[in-house]
């Protein structure tokens, strides 16, 4: 079929809102930057629109060459881990960014697609009354375990968290038995339990920034110039705000640095403080309404595959805004993981963007077959 | 078969699928609930303390320092003012080398290579964009050198501050005293305390004026509000409340005369003090030798604190008002005063001079050894005889003496805002008594009679006694112009008009008479004659066996054994308009040191200005006419300098 005519059947509604959610983001940096499009909006914007048009072009290819290639992606994925635990830039202590010339690419962020990818895959080929088949378990499980612990060796326990998080949810909605669930969420607490008992032993299972970390959320008064910094200026950013914002370009917290990396991480903050609890509401129905999108484009497929892939990518989406959000409001440690489509950052804007890509096209190549 | 179980299984797991992406939509709208919940207790419920929090973080409050008052001598010449200090600071984060910038300016200005190194360790120490101060009381030359120079010398900034200057300031130094940063010692004693003295190294008086008049002089400090940003660098200035100026103090000395006799008491350690009989107006008070109170502006160094401080002169006493002599001879008209009053001596009724007073087995001496012979009230006062005074102070007793000393000014401190005021002291039998532990004897009156012994008086003391007794008004010392504390028609002493002439007599006799003990030193003005008296306090006991072998001549003791010299007198004679005291600290003779000091003092004053050399007796006129001359070129160099 003619790719252009294939475009009629794009989830318009779904473009617009990331649309709408990346203006936020630039109306956002323009304003962090103190009213200048350099250093990060212009980059920012060149940067969206390049990946925006990539989502077109994604989705006009047909889903049954993405299923295909699966497979290849989760190696490739896995071969840059491993790359990048070996030739990977070191910055903040951790082996995070593999410098590929044109891109600094965070492999550990692209990771999470090509493992929703290979999952779905997986439960795409895999026959109907071997889901629950222990070793069919086992089996997507190590494809979850194994590169997850390669990213907390770099260490961004952050990430492999999220990414054991997504694979075990494309599992559950893979319809895998729920009693391996109630098992799994059972160790899951007592690892936790034994995680803490280990702190000051010899056999220590996290590092001790882990623990502070951990201790700082727990209550950032205890230290707030030192590690609860961060929280605590944001949470002044974002309650100073108000019901209507201190206008834009008029937050003291973000305009007079008071708040930590304020153009990434932290930038929900400043649209917290400069438009107000209207700026930020709304931002988290947009949010919402394209999580929501992307639930009825899942529910509506007939095909395995591309249900597990958009639920799966959906939940990554909803894993970055919501991990964001709370962790700046203090309900969660502060672990990297940008605010999607509004943060500053190339990886984290092509991983959304690509996800975006496979989203549309299993949306467009559900009604028009392979 | 198997296949139709295949396909129930197959649709089984769809509606699961279906079920449990509906379960999971549902789990993650109440995770946004959750969110949103929260973002509206942050934003909306806690929203105002989050909003003072974030003001608190950003606004801060800088106090602006006041300007201090300015103060002026009686005619609004500047004595104390603020002088714009040219100082240039440096701002580390400005520049990218700033060890090369330091020697560039090193180049341009004197900056030693071991303040060089002080300047670097203190911006080690502090925040990058902090200016340190690297050079203060620049020259308008090195600060415009500096100024054009500035696109070489990245991060150094011209700036220009106000610290307290002293005009001539020798001559006023302990009248004006000086201002130095504030001390912890200076902050306890402040309650409660004012915000602007936490400024680090603010400036408040030490001495003298400066200090007494502190609250006047210092005025209100401004505040600043100003935004800053995380790192605590001012972004801008919200608003301003401004200050108020400190208030101008005039005092009421006269600076031409207040050098001229500076000068004319240079390189001896003495004082002397001129007063407006009229009204109180302290024009002159002079404490030799001084010292230059810009040395303490912004912190003395120890090896000239050390200096000043063991000077065996002192330069930093005000000797004028805290150095308290015996006043020697002067102290005679205050007995006769007394007597005189009380009727215990008519003013022809004489008594006998021999050279000495026997009192019991003792020998009370006169200075002159072959004594006065017969003379009457007018000629003792005019020689000064010490055995006439013996007789008088035995008659009137040590009780109606103080009574009459302290009536004439002496025993007490005046409301003067000036540091280290001496009471001066009248002796009463009661401190001895208490002192002591032995009562009071004939011997000690005979003392105080001539104004050895126990009692003494301030040269401020001096010149307010000769100011009563010359206009028989109560006068009271004024420095500050126009101050209340001096009414301009001072009440009577209520002394019988007939005492107060008769001891001006023989005061006018002192200089003018030819056996007067100062009758070398008269004018031959006549219409400015003086009247005075002069007077020596032994500061050493003279032994019977040095008497008998001849008494050592001052000039050949050592320095501190040496008599002060003193000399008390008002002008004109006719009609008295100044009151002057002068002491020589060592000086020997009061009537060789102090006196002609106290003539050329007074002259300058009655003519508002050097004197014409035809006010001295003609064979004085060709040394008298060097010395003006040599102070006149003087006076006016420093001029040239200030």
């Amino acid at each position: 079929m003619n790719p252009f005519i294939k475009m009629i059947y794009i989830n318009w509604p779904l473009q617009i809102l990331i649309l709408a959610t990346a203006l936020f983001g630039f109306l956002m940096l323009y304003s962090v930057s103190g009213g200048s499009w350099e250093p990060w909006t212009k980059p920012q914007i060149n940067r969206f629109f390049i990946s925006f048009i990539l989502i077109f072009v994604m989705s006009a290819i047909s889903i049954s060459f993405w299923q295909k290639i699966s497979p290849f992606c989760y190696i490739l994925g896995l071969a840059l881990l491993i790359a990048v635990y070996f030739y990977g830039d070191t910055g903040m202590g951790a082996k995070r960014w593999l410098d590929l010339r044109i891109i600094k690419l965070q492999p550990s962020e692209a990771f999470k697609i090509s493992m929703v990818m290979v999952l779905a895959y997986y439960y795409h080929k895999l026959p109907v009354n071997k889901v629950s088949h222990p070793f069919y378990v086992l089996v997507p499980l190590l494809l979850i375990i194994i590169p997850a612990f390669i990213v907390f060796r770099q260490p961004d326990l952050g990430t492999a968290l999220v990414i054991i998080m997504i694979g075990i949810f494309v599992m559950f909605i893979a319809g895998v038995h729920f009693g391996y669930f109630l098992f799994g969420g059972f160790s899951f607490f007592t690892l936790l339990f034994i995680l803490f008992q280990s702190r000051g032993t010899e056999w220590q299972l996290l590092k001790d920034y882990h623990f502070r970390r951990i201790d700082t959320f727990l209550d950032p008064s205890a230290d707030p110039l030192g590690a609860g910094y961060h929280i605590t200026q944001s949470k002044i950013a974002l309650g100073s705000g108000g019901l209507f914002g201190r206008g834009y370009m008029q937050g003291s917290q973000s305009q007079l640095n008071f708040l930590p990396e304020k153009h990434t991480d932290f930038i929900f903050t400043t649209l917290a403080e400069e438009f107000g609890f209207f700026g930020t509401i709304g931002l988290l129905i947009i949010y919402s309404l394209i999580v929501a999108f992307c639930i009825f484009s899942a529910l509506a497929t007939t095909d395995k595959y591309s249900r597990l892939l958009i639920t799966g990518l959906c939940m990554t989406f909803f894993t970055y805004f919501s991990i964001n959000i709370a962790m700046v409001m203090g309900l969660l440690p502060i672990v990297g993981i940008p605010l999607p489509l509004v943060s500053y950052g190339g990886s984290s804007m092509i991983v959304i963007m690509l996800s975006f890509g496979l989203i549309q096209s299993a949306h467009v190549h559900k009604n028009i077959g392979f | 078969m198997s296949r139709f179980k295949d396909n129930t299984l197959k649709s089984r797991l769809i509606k699961r699928v279906h079920r449990r992406i509906v379960l999971a939509g549902l789990l993650k709208a109440s995770a946004v609930a959750l969110l949103g919940w929260n973002i509206r207790k942050l934003q909306i419920e806690d929203s105002e303390d989050y909003k003072l929090l974030a003001d608190a973080n950003r606004v801060n409050l800088r106090l602006i320092p006041p300007s201090r008052g300015l103060i002026f001598d009686r005619l609004g010449t500047p004595i104390a003012l603020n002088e714009q200090n040219y100082k240039v600071v440096f701002i580390r984060e400005q520049a990218r080398e700033p060890g090369k910038v330091l020697k560039r300016l090193a180049n341009i200005i004197d900056l030693e290579q071991k303040r060089q190194e002080k300047i670097m360790q203190d911006m080690k120490k502090r925040s990058a964009f902090i200016p340190i101060t690297v050079a203060e009381n620049l020259t308008w030359e090195d600060f415009a050198k500096i100024s054009v120079n500035l696109p070489s010398l990245p991060g150094i900034i011209p700036e220009v501050g106000l610290t307290r200057h002293y005009q001539e300031y020798e001559s006023y130094a302990h009248i004006v005293g000086y201002v130095g940063p504030i001390s912890d010692k200076d902050l306890e004693s402040e309650k409660p305390i004012d915000p602007v003295l936490q400024i680090p190294k603010f400036q408040i008086g030490k001495v003298g004026v400066e200090k007494k008049l502190e609250k006047h002089l210092r005025g209100r400090a401004g505040v600043s509000k100003v935004e800053v940003n995380a790192s605590g660098r001012v972004m801008r200035e919200l608003n301003r409340t401004q200050g108020k100026s400190g208030e101008n103090i005039h005092l009421t000395i006269a600076t031409n005369l207040q050098k001229f006799a500076s000068e004319r008491l240079k390189g001896m350690s003495a004082s002397s003090v001129l007063i407006d009989i009229k009204n109180g107006d302290i024009l002159s008070l002079v404490s030799t030798p001084s010292y230059n109170p810009n040395n303490f502006v912004l912190g003395i160094s120890q090896s000239d604190w050390n200096a000043l401080l063991n000077d065996e002169r002192k330069p930093l006493l005000n000797k004028a008002t805290s150095g308290a002599y015996p006043p020697g001879s002067t102290f005679k008209m205050v007995v006769a005063a007394a007597a005189l009053e009380l009727g215990l001596i008519g003013l022809n009724d004489k008594i006998f001079c021999a050279g000495f007073y026997e009192l019991g087995s003792r020998k009370f001496h006169c200075w002159l050894k072959g004594g006065h012979g017969k003379l009457n009230l007018q000629e003792a006062i005019q020689k000064s005889c010490d055995v006439y005074f013996y007789e008088l102070a035995r008659k009137v007793g040590v009780r109606r003496i103080g009574d009459m000393a302290r009536r004439l000014g002496l025993g007490q401190a005046y409301n003067l805002p000036l540091t280290g005021l001496s009471k001066g002291f009248v002796p009463t039998k009661k401190w001895k008594k208490e002192r002591f532990g032995t009562s009071w004897l004939v011997g000690d009156t005979l003392n105080v009679g001539i104004g050895q012994g126990f009692s003494l008086a301030t040269p401020l003391q001096l010149a307010v006694m000769t100011a009563r007794l010359a206009s028989g008004k109560k006068i009271t010392p004024n420095i500050i112009k126009n101050s209340n504390n001096n009414p301009d028609n001072p009440k009577a002493l209520s002394i019988k008009e007939n005492t107060l002439v008769a001891i001006r007599k023989g005061m006018f006799d002192v200089l003018n008479e030819k056996d007067g003990t100062a009758f070398n030193f008269r004018t031959t003005d006549q219409n400015f004659l003086i009247a005075g008296k002069t007077g020596t306090s032994q500061v050493r006991r003279i032994t019977r066996e040095e008497r008998e072998e001849g008494v050592i001549k001052n000039e050949d003791l050592p320095w501190k054994m040496r008599d002060h010299a003193l000399f008390t007198c008002f002008a004109p004679y006719e009609n008295p308009r100044y009151a002057l005291s002068v002491v020589v600290e060592h000086g020997g003779s009061g009537s060789k040191i102090a006196a002609p000091i106290a003539r050329d003092i007074m002259l300058f004053q009655l003519h508002g200005g050097i004197p014409p050399i035809t006010a001295y007796p003609e064979k004085q006129q060709f040394e008298v006419r060097n010395k003006l001359m040599d102070i006149e070129k003087k006076i006016n160099s420093r001029i040239n300098i200030n």
